[in-house]
């Protein structure tokens, strides 16, 4: 290779606070080829890829464009240096047209300066045009699906003569459609000499577009290596730095009685005639790709969302639709998907956060003790070796890990009979990941219904005694633990297999 | 409330562009079918409200607040708040009116009172922009200070029209083919800052400041850079509406426009510009100002208490924000029942 | 972790020091008549800062407080014009003021409107209608005996008896905020809304209450104002609301909600109190004093926000250097 990498890490770090999310990282991208990224949830790939967009500036380390050290001061100076990022959740302007959108600050001019709108919108058409996507110009951002939004982030970076594209996560939204779409236009676009960074959690997506991969373990570059001489078990093994088998340690239980009777739930738009039940003692694990309606459904079983059709039983007893506080007494407990907005409330301490779901039993008279809130949160602390330094501080300084475990302190204080999880180990690291795969496994030897969603696999076929698989707001399959396999659960999530 | 719902609802149908269309432009077309009910009821009941004289006066007592409520749509627009515009009026008014009646001449008393109203501006912009202090609170403060500062230079007096030169109150009160001056200069204004906004490229990225700050701050929009200038726009346009005021009214106590931060807010949001930015026109503002002006002076002529107007302004903010509010819920519920369906 | 000075026991100092200073330079301040005066010239701001403080701390606001005083006072009047007994015009009123916060509330709760939205629509609303009940006049002659209840001192101390009134109700709201699961759920709402509402806390139906009690508080302090003056006006406590959110906010209540003491909110309200008092001790005109009000919001928000932005700076030039 002669050229030089048309953008490059050299020995990158990054801290936040305590945390080492990158450590000596490097990278080269070269022109006309496409790069992979792999690496576990919190390995520290979005900061990687947050460094070279110039939302954060490395502690040490330098960035290199075309072999010439520069510094990103600002996401504009990463831009204007031919680096287009695409988030997961683009980050469009809602209120504003498309082609509004693709051309913020870089509008085509007429005289005097003002905006040529007819030369926009044309602009715009080629682009899509170009793209081989039919989206109207004039049409406002808000309302466009996922898909929709990340063409018209790709139509800003092409417009832009982006020479670095970096695609976080593209497809985790996308259908079996949308993917094959995205993938002639990012092949087009390496073909016409751009670097592309590719991350994703499917492999098999890394394996067909990508020619080299990076991988990233806590933060530290494992590898990178050609694609071509990788099977699937290598890279995953590289993730996660030891083999699968040990990680997921479900013991088998004898499911009892039904605990969660859901029947034919459905909230227009969302989700559809979804059914199915748990049983005490079973983790039952809901599979899908991201945007599938998996968490849509746990958020209207516990009452977060309301629900058009279908019933919800906790024990029998019919729920009502739309009330958390109902839901919570009826037993029901949901450690939900985004910890820093829905699981937590950062500004609090560690036990007033674990008081939260309590306020009731933790009244003595008219007021709440605070005696018996620090020995609840202690006693839970305690269980769930959480690692802190005094329960008063702010769960803001602990890490993921121990935040997860905050959450689930919170809900199990409660004593549920039903846990419900989403995402339980997304963002955490590996040692915390199998303390809480250890956990959710002795609640249900103690005979708690747990539903289990999550978009890690073999996260899924190790700890569900039964998979439920969703697709486009259906649920798809049942395969019980016996038969579930990568290739059995992807089939069914994509909607290409034994859809039902 | 809770944020999942923005996600659910995600269309793919092409139509959802008429809905959403439908909805914002409707707000412009329902002000002026409201306005020309509300003529069309009260010159039927009084024909005289359409006289000459009825007319000129809505227009001139529109031109001010439709001033304030131009530079206000540009501060909302930004996702931000002017609440200080009142005190500033109150204050230009008689920090001009002191100056002309000790023998300034009229251009320099109008430089003079942009001049005021731009400095309070910029005190606001910086405060928000540099320190990211809520801008309702800095403003609160602002309007408090500079009302007291107002008092404290009044000091009990009055400015009397007598005491003013007669270029001034010829700007207040005179016409051109029949057109009193205040309503133009509003125009003029209302015309030159829609077209920017509409049609220049930094005009785009007050929108896409409210509509998305974090987005614009990604784009590499100088975010504090366009709230500082939509302040001083704002401050600016209040010092300009203060020497208009004391042009129209001749006589000036310190307390004149106290109160007024809230009828130009009204305004604003009855005029179609979303309180959460990013939404909305100073066409549709000052329409809005036309639309109270007017409510005011058909409750006269209808010999409705006066007392009402008030009420009935606040009422209509109300109503406006609610419809408001319940179309786009509708319009999510759709696109989102569309988005499986479709 | 080193602890940060608090911004409550600040306000709480610099209210000793005002009083020390006043009392050694001011003659006539640090007398038991002065403060009483003092105290209960505070009375409706006071009582309007304990609801606003449970508002803003669950990140709300309620501009429309002072309309609804207006309301309320301009509602006595008419009433007591027309022949009824204050025994029925209080609670009538009252009434009102709920139903104000009610509307308040619904149009928050049930809409989704922003709150700061709503109720500058309703101060215009209340307002106004304050006009339309009873126009531009004024009632007076209220019997002594009630006149009386508003100012006198409660018998053997030299507290008016709104200033016992106000202690009462500081402390049942200083309980309910910091020590009952309510306060606790009012944190949590204003601090991470999503969070507190996937907690099971009730979140509507909180903020619901709070805008109710906001509106009653309001409606009876425009009955204590009315009855303080002796005179009912649509206009009475114009502008109110800012004085009250300024005391809030000085008190060490952040507007974006989840932070803040009573305590700190009572010292702001003192200090507002103490200084105005002590202007007008030393003939300092009453637009002075506005101005100051103003600076201490504007400091009351800039200040901590300052601190935030110094030490947030200070491990990142650490790491960098």
């Amino acid at each position: 290779m002669s050229d030089p990498p048309a953008l490059a890490l050299a020995n990158v770090s990054k801290s936040f606070g305590a945390v080492r999310a990158l450590r000596e990282v490097s990278l080269e991208l070269f022109a006309g080829q496409t790069h992979a990224l792999a690496g576990e949830n919190g390995a520290g790939k979005s900061t990687l890829v947050k460094t070279l967009a110039g939302v954060h500036r490395p502690d040490s380390g330098q960035v290199l464009r075309g072999g010439e050290p520069v510094t990103f001061a600002s996401p504009a100076d990463a831009q204007r240096a031919g680096v287009a990022v695409i988030y997961q959740e683009p980050t469009l302007f809602p209120d504003l047209s498309v082609a509004e959108n693709i051309f913020m600050g870089r509008q085509p001019r007429a005289t005097l300066g003002r905006i040529d709108r007819g030369a926009m919108r044309a602009r715009a058409g080629e682009l899509f045009a170009r793209l081989g996507v039919t989206l109207d110009p004039e049409q406002p951002a808000r309302g466009l699906s996922i898909a929709d939004q990340q063409l018209v982030e790709i139509a800003k970076a092409i417009s832009r003569d982006a020479r670095v594209l970096v695609m976080d996560e593209p497809t985790a939204a996308l259908s079996g459609n949308e993917v094959a779409r995205l993938f002639s236009v990012v092949e087009a676009l390496r073909e016409d000499g751009c670097a592309i960074l590719f991350i994703s959690h499917r492999l098999d997506e890394i394996f067909a577009l990508c020619r080299r991969v990076t991988t990233l373990r806590d933060g530290a570059l494992v590898a990178t290596e050609p694609v071509s001489g990788l099977t699937h078990d290598d890279l995953i093994r590289r993730m996660v730095g030891r083999d699968l088998g040990a990680l997921y340690p479900k013991q088998d239980t004898r499911p009892g009685e039904v605990a969660l009777r859901v029947d034919r739930l459905t909230r227009e738009g969302v989700f559809t005639d979804v059914s199915f039940q748990v049983r005490r003692g079973e983790i039952v694990a809901l599979a899908g790709l991201v945007g599938a309606g998996r968490s849509e459904v746990a958020r209207a079983v516990f009452g977060i969302d309301r629900w058009d059709a279908g019933t919800v039983t906790v024990a029998g007893r019919p729920l009502p639709a739309g009330s958390p506080t109902a839901a919570m007494g009826a037993g029901l407990a949901l450690v939900p998907e985004d910890r820093r907005q829905q699981g937590l409330v950062m500004e609090l301490s560690i036990e007033r956060n674990i008081g939260l779901t309590g306020l009731r039993s933790l009244r003595r008279g008219l007021t709440v003790s605070r005696a018996a809130e620090r020995d609840r949160a202690r006693d839970w602390a305690l269980r769930l070796r959480l690692k802190y330094g005094r329960l008063a501080d702010g769960v803001g300084v602990l890490s993921g890990g121990n935040q997860q475990k905050v959450v689930l302190a919170k809900w199990l204080a409660t004593g549920p009979s039903v846990l419900i999880v989403d995402e339980p180990t997304r963002g955490i690291d590996v040692g915390t990941k199998a303390e809480v795969h250890r956990l959710l496994s002795e609640l249900a030897g103690q005979g708690i219904a747990v539903l289990m969603i999550s978009s890690d696999l073999p996260e899924v076929l190790g700890m569900a005694d039964r998979v439920l698989v969703m697709h486009e707001g259906r649920l798809t399959a049942e395969i019980p633990r016996a038969e579930a396999t990568e290739e059995s659960v992807m089939a069914a999530a994509t909607g290409t297999g034994r859809a039902a | 409330m809770t944020g999942g719902a923005n996600t659910a609802a995600l269309p793919r149908t092409r139509s959802a562009r008429g809905l959403v269309d439908l909805v914002f432009r409707a707000r412009e077309l329902s002000l002026v079918i409201a306005l020309a009910a509300l003529v069309g009821v009260t010159a039927a009941a009084n024909p005289n409200f359409l006289s000459g004289q009825g007319i000129e006066d809505i227009l001139l007592n529109t031109a001010i607040l439709a001033l304030l409520a131009v530079g206000q749509s540009m501060v909302v627009i930004t996702r931000n708040l002017d609440l200080s515009v009142g005190s500033v009026v109150g204050l230009v008014a008689f920090v001009t009116g002191d100056m002309l009646a000790s023998g300034w001449g009229v251009v320099p008393g109008v430089a003079l009172g942009v001049a005021v109203g731009a400095a309070c501006g910029l005190l606001n912009g910086l405060l928000v922009s540099l320190c990211r202090v809520p801008a309702l609170v800095v403003t609160l403060g602002t309007l408090y200070v500079i009302q007291g500062v107002c008092h404290y230079i009044a000091h009990g007096r009055q400015i009397n029209a007598a005491d003013l030169p007669p270029g001034l109150l010829a700007l207040g009160n005179g016409a051109v083919l029949g057109v009193p001056y205040l309503p133009l200069i509003t125009l003029a204004f209302m015309l030159a800052i829609g077209y920017y906004l509409r049609a220049y490229p930094s005009g785009r990225e007050f929108y896409a400041i409210g509509s998305s700050p974090e987005a614009a701050r990604l784009a590499g929009v100088p975010v504090r850079r366009r709230v500082l200038v939509a302040y001083l726009v704002s401050g600016c346009l209040a010092g300009l509406a203060g020497v208009l005021w004391l042009a129209r009214f001749g006589t000036v106590i310190a307390d004149s426009a106290n109160g007024w931060e809230l009828l130009v807010i009204s305004a604003v949001v009855v005029g179609g510009v979303a309180i959460t930015g990013g939404v909305g026109s100073v066409y549709g503002a000052a329409l809005g100002a036309l639309l109270l002006t007017t409510i005011g002076s058909a409750l006269v002529v209808l010999r409705v208490n006066p007392f009402w107007q008030q009420a009935i302004t606040g009422a209509l903010l109300l109503l406006a924000i609610s419809v408001d509010r319940v179309l786009a819920l509708r319009v999510a519920r759709l696109l989102r029942r569309r988005s499986r369906h479709g | 972790m080193g602890r940060v000075l608090r911004w409550d026991v600040l306000v709480g100092a610099l209210l000793v020091a005002v009083f020390a200073g006043g009392s050694l330079a001011t003659p006539g301040f640090a007398t038991v008549s002065n403060l009483s005066f003092a105290l209960g010239d505070l009375g409706e701001i006071a009582l309007i800062a304990l609801a606003m403080t449970l508002l803003v701390v669950a990140a709300e606001v309620d501009l429309s407080v002072a309309s609804v005083l207006g309301l309320s006072s301009a509602l006595v009047g008419a009433l007591w014009d027309a022949g009824l007994a204050i025994e029925t015009i209080v609670p009538l009123v009252v009434l009102v003021g709920a139903a104000c916060g009610l509307v308040n509330g619904l149009l928050v709760t049930r809409l989704g409107l922003p709150s700061l939205a709503v109720t500058i629509g309703t101060l215009a609303l209340y307002r106004g209608l304050a006009y339309v009940v009873l126009g531009d006049k004024a009632v007076a002659q209220f019997p002594p005996q009630y006149t009386a209840l508003a100012v006198d001192d409660v018998p053997g101390t030299f507290v008016p008896y709104p200033v016992a009134l106000f202690v009462l109700l500081a402390v049942i709201t200083g309980v309910a905020l910091h020590a009952t699961g309510f306060g606790r759920s009012l944190y949590a709402i204003g601090a991470q809304e999503q969070a507190a509402f996937f907690a099971g806390i009730r979140v509507k139906r909180i903020k619901l209450l709070l805008f109710v009690l906001s509106g009653t508080v309001a409606a009876f302090a425009g009955v204590v104002f009315t009855l303080r003056y002796g005179s009912a006006r649509a206009d009475n406590g114009l502008g109110i609301e800012l004085a009250v959110i300024a005391a809030v906010l000085l008190g060490g209540v952040d507007f974006d909600g989840g932070k803040g003491t009573l305590g700190g909110v009572i010292a702001g309200v003192l200090l507002i109190g103490l200084l105005r008092n002590l202007l007008m001790l030393n003939d300092v005109s009453t637009e002075i004093q506005s101005v100051v009000t103003g600076l201490l919001l504007i400091v009351s928000v800039l200040t901590p926000r300052l601190l935030a932005l110094v030490r947030s700076r200070r491990p990142v030039l650490k790491g960098s250097s």
